[in-house]
């Protein structure tokens, strides 16, 4: 029985979190983009090098990260005090605050927002909340259009493309392949327009002018809000954020409940642990912080949208509930030997890489995405990369052991468990596994290994033979 | 110094030679090793692929086949690893905190090799001689769950005749990760891919690693491509001499 | 059920009975680090800012030709050239010259607060050349040391390097939305 009240994951049927084949599958297909391979192995390489050189320029990084983790613990367990705090101080600066306790409910306000303005186009700030919530597909099917404005998303926008990693969606894509979207979908292009970085930014940079200073609402989500105070903060690179929450009149922000901060101070820990975890940079171009608004200086509406949207759920995991610590950085991505090779797309959900294998199936509940905890090696170097302090390996091990097992598996795994409980059994079986040499091809489920290595050669003796026998 | 050997049940059934090499390695070194014969498997398998409840008989095995014995050694990271980091969980989980409490024990007197020869026994030459080019590959347990940092390379560099060379992009997962080859076998083959090419790039005759699971996978790519470079674990270098 | 109720009655049920944890803050406090100009230069410099060390504003802004030039409200007169071209509406500046609030040294950060010398966010945003003043004791430590001294209540700034992305290729480029060229004049004498 559910009743009100109770932790709920976020409803099917709409928003970006369930991918449409499970991850091998999905995986499969990417692994045979030897493209992708290449631009991913690049971009991570560049990131890891980038970013381990600011981190190691800080003296106390561990010290940040401890605090940055026991900062978000503490947030956790005082969150409904802290969001009636950061409700309040909103409000008292002249903010509306609306809660929605999943996606269909945050795109309605959101699309009534737009509407009552009378406007039916935003420019948008990369929000990976609403891309979670699906809001651009829910504002377009009420004719509102959507203009993303960071320069990954746009790429990502025009090429009709999918977005493959929570800072830089379009790192699937190298400046060749850019430069080509640009040219095919950018309206009055400059047909020279070459693969140079600096080039393609310039084209954005032109294309995107006139809708920036033309439009009058905006969307955005926000990195981190200040329960104290009521402030909000967005950290960006390109100035597009800026233009976003300056220049149109009404502005809106979605953001999951789990972004706050308790004090203005605890955003000397955040200010220091994203961008040198994220982009690699001591700090990164823009970050603008509003509170309310300011009367004569910035948008004089501001609407902001608190999400539930299965976080609740992921809250009642005790285990599970780090995960909502992330702070979006991405640097589990970078670091992660499977997102390395088969990019953001084969996980399904707007959240891929590590941090994606642990949130997703706890934002959906683990039926819908049974694959993703499996979608690791447990190697274990996104949990040394992460800013604060996420034991990603540990809540992968745990959501393993609540997803729903094949039964076959769930029989063998058994039957294996009962043999290594009674050592006659055990030896007995040793020995059984002497017969198998020579199997050049191990049948299904277990095919998988010996598609691409040998079996070794099974040993004349146990090391328990040999030991009986000294 | 009494050493209870922690065999592992891969090493027991299929790479006998790295637990044969671990005993003669500290038998050689003046060290008493004793081998409890209720040791099955530690479980880890069962737990890292989500049967907690299947593994609960196999720690509480565990934990009263060596809870007797004052330091275990286990030439293996990743099931030290287990027994670290993965039996108390288990135990909690199942509600039995008087387990928790005996494996949280356990786990703290469980070495991996490398750990026992450099912080308990306090060597780091152990007059090995191996007259072969090779590279070594830290496993991720190794490195990140049990934090054995450069202790196995210490170890590796005071080997006579040794011509140890860095392996590139080393700490960098090989792909194996238990049912995660068998699971998502085109992205472990990936990995495994990479791995091989940058063992390949060092020219090394033998690659060397702490687990035995990374090596069947390491040493069952490079078999199939027939790469002519041999696996080795890291306790049969440690046990050769010039005699043997 | 409102749905703010709904959400904090999930929220409360999630939680159970847990614990509040401490919060550890070993890392560097505010006031930890006398603040250091010549690193503050070195991390300008390193995202492309230019830096330039004079008491001359007036001067350096004039070498920079910076054509039409937008100003806030309380700027000091006496840093602008007697012969710019100063316009009203930052859509039509080619240039803008403010003042600031906090310079950080570690991360080379400036952080604007819309005082009357520095003024509202767009006139900093829409010019293609920014030029900012920064004053000796404006200049601190580390992002502790920012976070102290900034008024949460202001509509905040923060500017490290001119306009920039690393979405290609995760490479930082500078030039997109922003201004893209960023000067910073350091007052308190050449050295």
């Amino acid at each position: 029985m559910t009743f009100l009240g109770m932790p709920t994951t976020a409803p099917r049927g709409v928003g970006n979190l369930r991918g449409d084949e499970s991850f091998p599958a999905a995986a499969h297909k990417a692994l045979q983009d030897e493209q992708l391979r290449r631009n991913l192995g690049h971009a991570t390489t560049t990131i890891r090098r980038k970013s381990g050189a600011v981190i190691g320029e800080l003296p106390d990084w561990q010290e940040l990260r401890e605090a940055g983790s026991t900062l978000k613990a503490n947030t956790m367990a005082r969150l409904p005090e802290l969001l009636d705090q950061l409700e309040a101080n909103v409000t008292a600066a002249g903010g509306v605050v609306h809660w929605a306790a999943d996606a269909n409910e945050a795109n309605q306000i959101v699309t009534d927002l737009v509407k009552a303005t009378g406007h039916d186009r935003v420019i948008k700030v990369k929000s990976m909340a609403t891309q979670e919530i699906g809001l651009n597909e829910a504002l377009e099917a009420s004719g509102i259009t959507a203009v993303e404005t960071d320069l990954a998303e746009l790429i990502v926008q025009l090429g009709n493309d999918k977005p493959s990693h929570i800072l830089v969606p379009a790192i699937h894509r190298n400046r060749a392949e850019i430069r080509e979207i640009f040219l095919r979908e950018m309206p009055g292009v400059d047909p020279a327009l070459t693969d140079e970085p600096a080039e393609l930014a310039g084209a954005a940079r032109r294309y995107l002018r006139e809708t920036f200073l033309s439009t009058k609402v905006a969307v955005s989500g926000a990195n981190f809000a200040v329960a104290e105070t009521g402030t909000l903060a967005v950290l960006e690179s390109e100035g597009n954020g800026r233009m976003c929450l300056t220049l149109p009149e009404t502005l809106i922000t979605v953001m999951g409940i789990e972004k706050l901060v308790p004090t203005w101070r605890d955003l000397e820990v955040f200010l220091q642990l994203l961008p040198r975890a994220s982009t690699g940079e001591r700090m990164n171009p823009y970050t603008s912080m509003w509170t309310g608004v300011t009367p004569g200086d910035g948008p004089q509406n501001f609407h902001l949208v608190l999400l539930d949207n299965g976080r609740t759920a992921v809250l009642a995991d005790e285990v599970g509930r780090q995960a909502l610590h992330c702070i979006r950085c991405s640097a589990c991505l970078n670091v992660c030997p499977v997102y390395e090779r088969t990019g953001g797309h084969a996980y399904g959900s707007v959240y891929p890489g590590p941090i994606g294998a642990i949130l997703s199936p706890q934002l959906t509940g683990v039926e819908d995405n049974a694959s993703l905890p499996y979608a690791s090696s447990l190697c274990g170097a996104c949990f040394d990369a992460c800013p604060v302090k996420i034991d990603i390996p540990s809540i992968l091990v745990h959501l393993r052991n609540e997803v729903p097992h094949p039964r076959a598996e769930k029989a063998a795994f058994g039957a294996v468990a009962y043999t290594m409980d009674h050592p006659a059994l055990y030896t007995r079986a040793q020995h059984a596994a002497k017969l198998s040499r020579h199997a050049k091809k191990l049948p299904p489920p277990l095919n998988g290994w010996t598609a691409s290595r040998d079996l070794p050669e099974p040993p004349s003796e146990t090391f328990r033979d040999w030991w009986a026998k000294r | 110094m009494r050493i209870a050997l922690f065999v592992t049940c891969l090493a027991d059934t299929m790479f006998p030679a790295a637990a044969k090499a671990t005993v003669q390695l500290l038998e050689r070194l003046g060290h008493e090793v004793v081998f409890p014969p209720g040791q099955t498997c530690c479980g880890q398998m069962h737990v890292n692929t989500g049967y907690q409840d299947q593994a609960l008989p196999l720690v509480r095995r565990h934990v009263r086949t060596f809870a007797p014995y004052d330091v275990i050694v286990a030439p293996s990271g990743s099931c030290v690893g287990s027994v670290r980091h993965q039996h108390a969980m288990v135990a909690r989980k199942a509600g039995d905190a008087g387990l928790a409490a005996r494996a949280e024990d356990v786990g703290s007197k469980t070495y991996e090799l490398s750990e026992l020869l450099v912080d308990v026994l306090g060597i780091e030459d152990v007059g090995a001689y191996y007259p072969h080019r090779v590279t070594y590959h830290p496993t991720c347990h190794s490195l990140r769950m049990l934090r054995v940092g450069d202790k196995p390379l210490r170890l590796l560099r005071n080997v006579r005749g040794i011509d140890l060379v860095d392996l590139p992009a080393a700490d960098q997962c090989c792909g194996f990760g238990g049912t995660f080859a068998v699971k998502n076998a085109d992205t472990s083959t990936a990995m495994l891919t990479d791995k091989m090419s940058h063992v390949l790039e060092t020219g090394a005759e033998v690659c060397t690693a702490g687990d035995s699971s990374c090596l069947m996978h390491i040493g069952g790519g490079l078999s199939r491509i027939d790469a002519g470079v041999r696996t080795v674990h890291l306790a049969e270098i440690l046990a050769s001499t010039q005699e043997s | 059920m409102s749905s703010r109720e709904l959400i904090l009655g999930r929220i409360k049920a999630a939680l159970g009975d847990t614990a509040v944890p401490e919060v550890t803050r070993d890392y560097r406090p505010a006031a930890s680090e006398k603040a250091d100009v010549e690193l503050l230069i070195d991390r300008l410099v390193d995202y492309k800012a230019v830096v330039h060390r004079s008491d001359d504003v007036a001067g350096v802004v004039a070498s920079l030709n910076p054509g039409r030039l937008v100003l806030p409200p309380g700027l000091d007169p006496s840093w602008v050239p007697a012969d710019a071209t100063v316009v009203d509406d930052e859509y039509q500046a080619e240039a803008v010259l403010t003042a600031s609030t906090v310079a950080v040294a570690e991360t080379g950060t400036i952080v604007l607060d819309g005082s009357p010398d520095q003024g509202r966010r767009r006139i900093t945003l829409l010019p293609d050349l920014h030029i900012c003043v920064v004053r000796p004791d404006q200049i601190v430590a580390s992002v502790p040391d920012a976070i102290a001294r900034l008024d949460p209540r202001r509509p905040l700034t923060w500017i490290s390097g001119p306009s920039a992305t690393s979405d290609i290729e995760l490479n930082r480029v500078e030039g997109v939305h922003g201004p893209r060229n960023l000067h910073v004049i350091l007052l308190g004498g050449a050295s």
